[in-house]
């Protein structure tokens, strides 16, 4: 549906200006009908990338074909035309703050002139797919975040278009409204069959939505491919940070602030963070650790989630009996095909009962 | 008596009213265009147009900078080319209007600026003309920024106004003038200030409510 053929940008280069290799160099392609992930730090070229795709921001060189056509080739009024074809989403909502919620997502109606009665019977259903009928005549003031960005989404929408770019549009948001807006992302592209390209610099919004996913790191793209693997098996260490983030903040803060870096001083207990990924259950791998290899641990933390239906766990525990038996733990798990690692040291008086 | 002074009041404010509302309407004619030129030319924006908009913008400042009295004293043989005389209220209204153009004009362009950039990216992402963009876009969203703008307009030309009184135009500012300080009426001078103010908070008034009723950004 996208394909990026050696995409570069290269800003600035005018008059004494400083130029600014953004794009160097980005191959992809999107499937028909999938929710594709791009990732990076800040500055990464996230943005830049996502512009390219409906020609916001044109390309120094490289070539952008969406649907077969090289978009670069279309004319103005082509170019027009191709635009109502691709949807966009934006982090900051970019809603007309002088329209209502209708006359908001009207509007990609009005601009192709399509007829007052008929822009009615299509905006109805954008604002009940999105849940905000009972917000129509409201002015974008008047709303949430979350809601707000439903107006997004539905005006995104509303014109039928066959991609929908979606640029850090959660990143706004506070957790739980990240979810639903996720959700309902995930709702759509199922039931419209949308390709969907979504920006992000958080592993969890890729985690929950995306189906495959690339990591672009200053201007290029690291490392790509189906979630889950990226997820289990993160090759560069943009992606290893990344992931290391997200499981970070997947730690309560009050153990966060009790773990440090090695080498552990006297009396210190390691810290072990093991990765359960695929169909290894989590209790035989505890009891085991337990009876089969005799390891005392105390669990300090631990989550499983569910990557495209597949389970992702992560535990922390802490070794009672020191690094030799952090290093039989890992040596036991590692057995069972799973990983393991050291991440730091504990006092084990610090450690909160229980 | 009074009833002298009320219709010597009523005719100079109508004449007043006449000259502004006259030039106002002018000035945003010629100066809204030109303000919304000036604020989409620049250099990477949706007309693109840098030596036109470095051309107006010089206009527009030199006009700005001359101070009005010596506007309208200087614009004499132009005035009298285009009504036809330099005296009366009528004739007032040319340099009026000159001096209201690029006023307008930078205030509009204020008002469009002020409309975030990420409002045209949208539009542009929905695939809106240029044009499109500035009727349904940048226009809408500086509506509230406009009539501000235009209120503060409007309260500067009957200043104006004045000053033109006082080279034979008419209007309050004549009166206050001719009765008021060359006749020794100072009961005529007291009712000319009191209806200036009267009527400059009125528009000031009217203006800041009207444009808070249209902005929807805070509520
Ligand atoms: N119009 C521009 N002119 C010059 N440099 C630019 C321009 N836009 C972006 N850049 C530069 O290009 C690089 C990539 O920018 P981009 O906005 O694509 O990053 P991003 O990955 O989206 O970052 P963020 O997560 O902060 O949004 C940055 O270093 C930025 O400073
Ligand atoms: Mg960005």
């Amino acid at each position: 549906m996208i394909r990026l053929e050696g995409l570069e940008k290269i800003y600035g280069g005018g008059r004494g200006g400083v130029t600014h290799h953004a794009l160097k160099g980005i191959d992809l392609s999107i499937d028909k009908g999938e929710i594709f992930g791009i990732i990076g730090r800040s500055g990464a070229g996230k943005s830049t990338l996502i512009r390219t795709i409906n020609r916001l921001e044109d390309v120094t060189g490289g070539r952008v074909f969406v649907d077969g056509v090289d978009i670069a080739t279309l004319s103005n009024a082509e170019l027009t035309i191709f635009r109502r074809s691709v949807g966009m989403v934006f982090q900051h909502f970019n809603l007309l703050s002088s329209r209502t919620v209708y006359g908001n997502v009207a509007l990609p109606l009005e601009l192709a002139k399509v007829p007052k009665d008929e822009i009615a019977k299509r905006v109805q259903p954008m604002l009940e797919l999105v849940g905000l009928t009972d917000k129509s005549d409201r002015y974008p003031s008047e709303l949430s975040g979350g809601q707000k960005q439903r107006v997004g989404i539905a005006r995104a929408l509303v014109a039928e278009p066959k991609v929908l770019l979606c640029d850090e549009v959660t990143s706004a948001l506070d957790p739980e409204t990240t979810q639903q807006i996720l959700d309902l992302l995930r709702d759509i592209n199922r039931r419209m069959s949308l390709t969907m390209v979504v920006i992000t610099h958080e592993m969890s919004v890729v985690r929950d939505l995306c189906d495959r996913v690339a990591v672009i790191d200053d201007g290029l793209i690291v490392e790509s491919g189906n979630v889950f693997d990226v997820f289990v098996k993160p090759a560069h260490p943009t992606t290893q940070a990344l992931i290391a983030n997200e499981i970070e903040a997947s730690l309560p803060k009050s153990l966060r602030r009790i773990i440090h870096d090695g080498p552990g001083g006297p009396g210190e207990n390691p810290v072990v963070k093991i990765v359960f990924t695929g169909p290894n259950a989590y209790d035989p791998i505890i009891s085991q650790l337990s009876r089969t290899a005799g390891i005392d641990f105390n669990i300090l933390a631990g989550q499983v989630d569910y990557i495209q239906n597949r389970p992702f766990g992560i535990l922390f525990v802490e070794a009672k009996g020191g690094i030799d038996e952090a290093e039989k733990a890992i040596a036991f798990v590692q057995s069972r095909n799973l990983k393991a690692e050291v991440i730091g040291y504990v006092d084990p008086d610090s450690v909160p009962a229980g | 008596m009074s009833t002298q002074i009320l219709s010597l009041l009523a005719n100079a404010a109508i004449e007043t009213g006449y000259m502004v509302l006259i030039a106002l309407s002018i000035g945003t004619l010629l100066g809204g265009p030109l303000g919304v030129m000036l604020a989409t030319s620049g250099r990477g924006e949706l007309f693109e147009a840098r030596v036109f908009n470095r051309v107006v913008g010089g206009i527009v400042n030199a006009t700005r900078s001359i101070p009005f009295i010596i506007l309208a004293v200087a614009i004499i043989p132009f005035t009298r080319m285009v009504a036809g005389t330099s005296i009366g209220t009528s004739a007032a209204i040319v340099p009026l209007t000159v001096a209201a153009t690029p006023f307008i004009a930078r205030i509009i362009e204020g008002a469009v600026r002020g409309v975030d950039s990420g409002l045209i990216e949208a539009a542009q992402a929905m695939g809106a003309k240029p044009l499109q963009i500035v009727f349904k876009v940048l226009l809408p969203e500086a509506l509230p920024a406009i009539v501000l703008g235009l209120t503060l307009t409007t309260v500067l030309l009957i200043g104006y106004s004045a000053m033109v009184g006082a080279v034979g135009g008419g209007g309050l500012g004549d009166l206050g003038i001719r009765y008021g300080y060359q006749r020794f009426r100072p009961d005529i001078m007291a009712a000319v200030v009191i209806v200036l103010i009267v009527v400059v908070q009125l528009i000031q008034t009217a203006g800041d409510r009207l444009a808070r009723r249209l902005n929807k950004r805070v509520r």
